[in-house]
């Protein structure tokens, strides 16, 4: 059953995680997401966590998990909308999200998966800087 | 390792992945009450988080006992994790190992220790594992 | 605090002839910046709520003495805080003495000397609370100075500058980075400009908050650009070992802005009818 809904908007899987998640939710949305992305042939998935007070390793594995997913089924993946104080916490846990793309919200997200140019070029640095390890 | 010297707070069982988002939550209220600020309550949430999950996969479940605590200046959170379960084995390689790729190996405890102000670890093999945090507010 | 056998001593004074004794023996300058009425009516509530203590028979630090306590707390910090010195403020404890033995007269007894001790832990008490208040005071006008100095300015749309001027120590450095990224989120600014020629001197922790900034930023989905790094801090920089990898860094402000602007797909061009 799935707690959180994927939404399909054109060849982008959008997905918006609203709730505290527990360990189960977690492993359920990446296994929903990758069978989505390979069963859709999306070209894009835009995952928008603005609403998440706490990321942890947890769900940071599942999100460059989805990444690397999406990357072998020729897709991108962008993380939107991390509040200031997780980002802070995760760069003090030492988490890096490696291959994980992020934008500041839904709207650039989208703009950088289809390839947009115009909100894509102000996102785009910050796209290709996130693959280093801290 | 029980709370049998543990007397006021709250205690939370963790058996469960529902217990770790109680663990969070019932953190988040204590944070609040001691006056902490947003990156530090989402600092030591996330840290409870972390600790949380490791009690239930590695220490086999086991439970927190959550209390506000002060000093001459500051009120605190104080959290306790207990199980158990196997203890660890070789604590200087527990803390060596760097959180980097976020694999899954590893229990993250040079990570959740950066968040925290204090971090005592009581563990023995056999036996159980003890953790204690404790955060500061303003 | 011991026992109190000096209860008897207390409970056979007149009030009003040690209230008398008491005002007469504080310290002009008390006197002179208190209102007489309001000054009678402290002593007052002091004197009774310390009598009820006496007389429970416990010590000092007990629950019995919990509302003598609370008031030399309220004392102690609205001296603290209208600019009275410690000495001040805790010596009209101590004046508390001299008024009780004024009236009984000296003996030399040791309940006397019970007494006189426990009028001293009170007095040492009105010092530890006043020196708690000062300290709140202090820090709180820091925090407000340190609001005010780390401006975070808006350069263009989606660009933001932040020019850090003077000494940078871990607290200030704290502040500048959630004030940061928190306005990238408000103003949707993908961009920012962290300018550091005001910067006296940047050692290696300093650097390590700079470059967490900027790493919390990318993963926020901004990217920062360091600029006005001057000679020395260059060498500095290197002398340390500190490694910026791919942070872009810039020698001037205005280095940093081109390559911001050409980074968020802008083209600035001469107009070719410009007067001058």
């Amino acid at each position: 059953m799935e707690r959180i809904p994927i939404y399909q908007i054109g060849n982008v899987l959008l997905v918006s995680i609203q709730i505290d998640l527990q360990d189960s939710d977690v492993i359920a949305l990446q296994d929903s997401l990758s069978e989505r992305i390979a069963s859709s042939s999306a070209q894009g998935v835009v995952i928008d966590i603005s609403a998440l007070e706490i990321v942890d390793s947890f769900v940071g594995r599942m999100l460059s998990t989805i990444a690397g997913v999406s990357r072998v089924l020729n897709a991108r993946t962008v993380v939107v909308g991390m509040r200031p104080a997780v980002a802070i916490t995760l760069v003090e846990l030492g988490l890096s999200l490696p291959g994980v793309e992020t934008a500041l919200n839904v709207e650039r997200g989208m703009a950088m998966v289809t390839g947009s140019t115009a909100a894509a070029t102000a996102s785009d640095t910050a796209a290709d800087a996130n693959d280093d390890v801290l | 390792m029980t709370f049998s010297d543990e007397v006021d707070g709250q205690i939370v069982a963790i058996e469960t992945d529902a217990d770790v988002v109680r663990v969070r939550q019932a953190v988040r209220a204590l944070a609040a009450q001691a006056g902490m600020s947003l990156v530090d309550q989402t600092k030591l949430i996330t840290a409870a988080s972390e600790l949380a999950r490791n009690t239930l996969i590695h220490g086999k479940g086991g439970a927190a006992h959550l209390e506000l605590t002060r000093n001459e200046s500051r009120a605190g959170v104080r959290v306790v994790f207990a199980d158990t379960g196997p203890g660890i084995a070789d604590l200087t390689l527990a803390f060596e190992e760097g959180w980097t790729s976020g694999t899954g190996l590893g229990l993250g405890l040079p990570g959740s220790r950066r968040l925290v102000d204090a971090f005592e670890v009581d563990t023995e093999v056999g036996r159980g594992t003890r953790i204690t945090i404790v955060k500061w507010g303003r | 605090m011991g026992s109190a056998g000096y209860e008897q001593l207390v409970a056979d004074l007149d009030e009003t002839a040690v209230l008398e004794a008491w005002e007469r023996n504080l310290a002009g300058s008390v006197r002179a910046q208190v209102a007489p009425d309001q000054l009678r009516a402290e002593l007052s509530a002091l004197y009774r709520a310390f009598v009820a203590g006496v007389r429970s028979g416990d010590g000092t630090r007990s629950n019995s003495f919990d509302e003598v306590r609370a008031l030399l707390s309220e004392l102690s910090t609205s001296r603290a805080r209208r600019g009275f010195s410690p000495t001040e403020t805790a010596s009209s404890v101590f004046a508390l003495k001299d008024a009780l033995f004024e009236v009984m007269g000296v003996t030399g007894s040791s309940d006397q000397l019970e007494l006189s001790r426990a009028i001293d832990d009170l007095g040492l008490f009105t010092f530890e609370r006043f020196a708690a208040a000062r300290e709140a005071v202090i820090l709180n006008q820091s925090e407000q100075l340190l609001e005010l100095s780390t401006p975070v300015v808006k350069l263009w749309d989606g660009i933001l500058a932040v020019p850090l001027v003077g000494t940078l120590d871990s607290a200030r450095t704290l502040v500048v980075m959630e004030t940061l990224l928190q306005m990238l989120v408000d103003t949707g600014s993908a961009h920012a400009i962290i300018d550091i020629t005001g910067v006296a001197a940047v050692d290696t922790q300093v650097a390590q908050h700079l470059l967490k900034t900027v790493h919390a930023a990318r993963l926020m989905g901004a990217e920062c650009i360091i600029s006005g790094i001057r000679p020395q801090i260059a060498q500095t920089v290197v002398a340390l070992g500190i490694e910026f990898g791919d942070i872009a860094t810039r020698a001037t402000l205005a280095d940093a802005l081109r390559h911001v602007l050409n980074q968020a797909g802008y083209d600035v061009v001469l107009r070719p009818d410009r007067a001058s």
